[in-house]
């Protein structure tokens, strides 16, 4: 890549910082150069958190009708994965699996519910009282 | 927490902005020790970290993972083996020895490279912050309540409160830091010999994992895997999650850190760097070829993303980018070889 035809798009990096990257001068020589962003990654990260946010009100949807507990929907808002979730929780992943389920969500003990919610950051009410309403503060704009 | 800190001493600061964290960790932690030829393209080229892997069973994000780099961790391991440098690396159970043990080498006035999660580092955009936790970052001392940071990713230095560095040395998932840290110790003279013998040694082990590894989803022939994978993600999946595994290659190759072009150009400015230091012309042409692999990677990035933002979605799209993909897998496969069989 030629340093004239090094990108200078808009980014969610916009004011936080600009980027290295590798680029030719003139005389064909490489050297470092600062890029503010570039449209087309911007895009592909762009998509990538409309899925996140698809997978946040589909998870809303279904703790509403009752076949999720809020575990799942809190999962998705902080892009966890089982693995991330179980490492922050120390539950197994089949044990995740079953706490989704809103008949054993229930019964949790507020000890294990305290787990999820320090892995989500949340008070062990509003992971109790979550009831998939009023999801717009959970949504990144 | 007990016993805070007090301010340490100067210990010099230099902030060096780079491409990519391990990279970055490298040179800081490398050039603080006296080895002031250290740059980035030299620490990617030693350590080995050019590369590419299409990891068939393993989701990221709920899209497949694939990596132009090597593994993390290699990179700082190699450079320093291929150099001599020892290296002292710690993991720990406690935060609290954790923090411990920081603030004892920060007090001897050495910086110190931390592994960390990002999903929690409150400088970072929230755009950025996913569950990534092979971040590296250099802590360079104490000052009023906070440790300042170096962040090599950054342009400038940054700070964290003690709590939030725990946070981050303590995230939790794959790869969890475990707050480890790290640092050079006994850094020797590093004379033009030992450097040239570093260089042959990088490039060899290089060509090795682009082109010797009985696996077609690593090295070069990654390439053509991912190509095969492509062409069949639209019947299979349907177009929203073909773009959606489309905009992770975007990301894995562009995103913050690797210096553009899927860290093509940062090896490129490498073996520019190389000819120079070992006297061999010939490796300009192998610079250029990674130069045009970049290149490659880069147009394709635009293909794709017409396809994510759905302007251009028929399978013909994909076949594209597909076909660009393997002819990238052919370039680096001949360039690789040949640079296999150059004397240095």
């Amino acid at each position: 890549m030629k340093k004239e035809d090094l990108p200078q798009d808009s980014s969610a990096l916009r004011d936080v910082t600009r980027e290295v990257c590798y680029v030719k001068d003139d005389d064909g020589k490489y050297g470092q150069s600062l890029s503010t962003g570039w449209k087309v990654k911007a895009d592909a990260l762009d998509e990538a958190w409309a899925d996140i946010n698809d997978r946040v009100r589909e998870a809303a949807e279904e703790v509403k009708s009752g076949k999720k507990s809020p575990v799942l929907f809190f999962m998705e808002v902080n892009i966890m994965d089982y693995p991330t979730l179980s490492g922050y929780t120390g539950f197994w992943k089949w044990t995740i699996k079953r706490h989704i389920k809103p008949s054993v969500f229930k019964k949790l003990s507020d000890k294990k519910l305290g787990k999820y919610a320090a892995a989500f950051k949340i008070s062990v009410e509003e992971l109790k009282r979550f009831d998939g309403g009023n999801i717009d503060k959970y949504i990144r704009k | 927490m007990e016993g805070i800190l007090t301010n340490t001493s100067e210990n010099n600061i230099k902030h060096i902005q780079t491409a990519h964290c391990e990279n970055g960790v490298v040179t800081t932690l490398l050039r603080h020790h006296g080895v002031d030829f250290m740059n980035e393209p030299l620490a990617f080229g030693i350590g080995a970290g050019m590369f590419y892997v299409h990891l068939p069973f393993l989701k990221v994000n709920n899209a497949p993972a694939i990596a132009f780099r090597i593994m993390p961790g290699y990179i700082f391991r190699d450079t320093c083996k291929a150099l001599g440098v020892k290296v002292s690396r710690k993991k720990f159970r406690s935060p609290v020895t954790a923090r411990a043990y920081l603030d004892k080498k920060l007090e001897d006035g050495d910086p110190v490279g931390c592994q960390v999660g990002v999903f929690h580092l409150p400088y970072f955009p929230r755009e950025y912050r996913f569950h990534f936790n092979a971040h590296n970052i250099i802590v360079h001392g104490f000052e009023d309540g906070h440790y300042i940071v170096s962040d090599p990713v950054m342009e400038t230095l940054t700070k964290l409160t003690p709590e939030q560095l725990d946070e981050v040395r303590f995230a939790r998932g794959p790869l969890a830091p475990n707050g480890q840290m790290y640092y050079p110790i006994n850094v020797g003279e590093i004379d033009e010999a030992k450097l040239k013998k570093a260089i042959k040694k990088g490039i060899k082990k290089t060509t090795w994992w682009m082109t010797q590894v009985p696996m077609e989803q690593v090295g070069a022939s990654g390439f053509n895997y991912t190509a095969k994978k492509i062409r069949k993600w639209r019947d299979q999946l349907g177009e929203r999650r073909a773009a959606l595994y489309l905009a992770q290659i975007v990301r894995m190759q562009e995103e913050i850190g690797t210096g553009g072009g899927g860290f093509r150009f940062i090896y490129a400015a490498f073996l520019e760097q190389a000819a120079e230091i070992l006297g061999k012309d010939e490796l300009i042409r192998f610079s250029e070829e990674m130069t045009k692999s970049g290149d490659l990677l880069r147009y394709n990035a635009v293909r794709m993303a017409s396809i994510i933002k759905g302007r251009a979605t028929a399978q013909q799209n994909f076949d594209e980018v597909a076909d660009a993909m393997s002819e990238i897998s052919a370039l680096e496969l001949k360039t690789f070889k040949e640079l296999r069989k150059l004397r240095l």
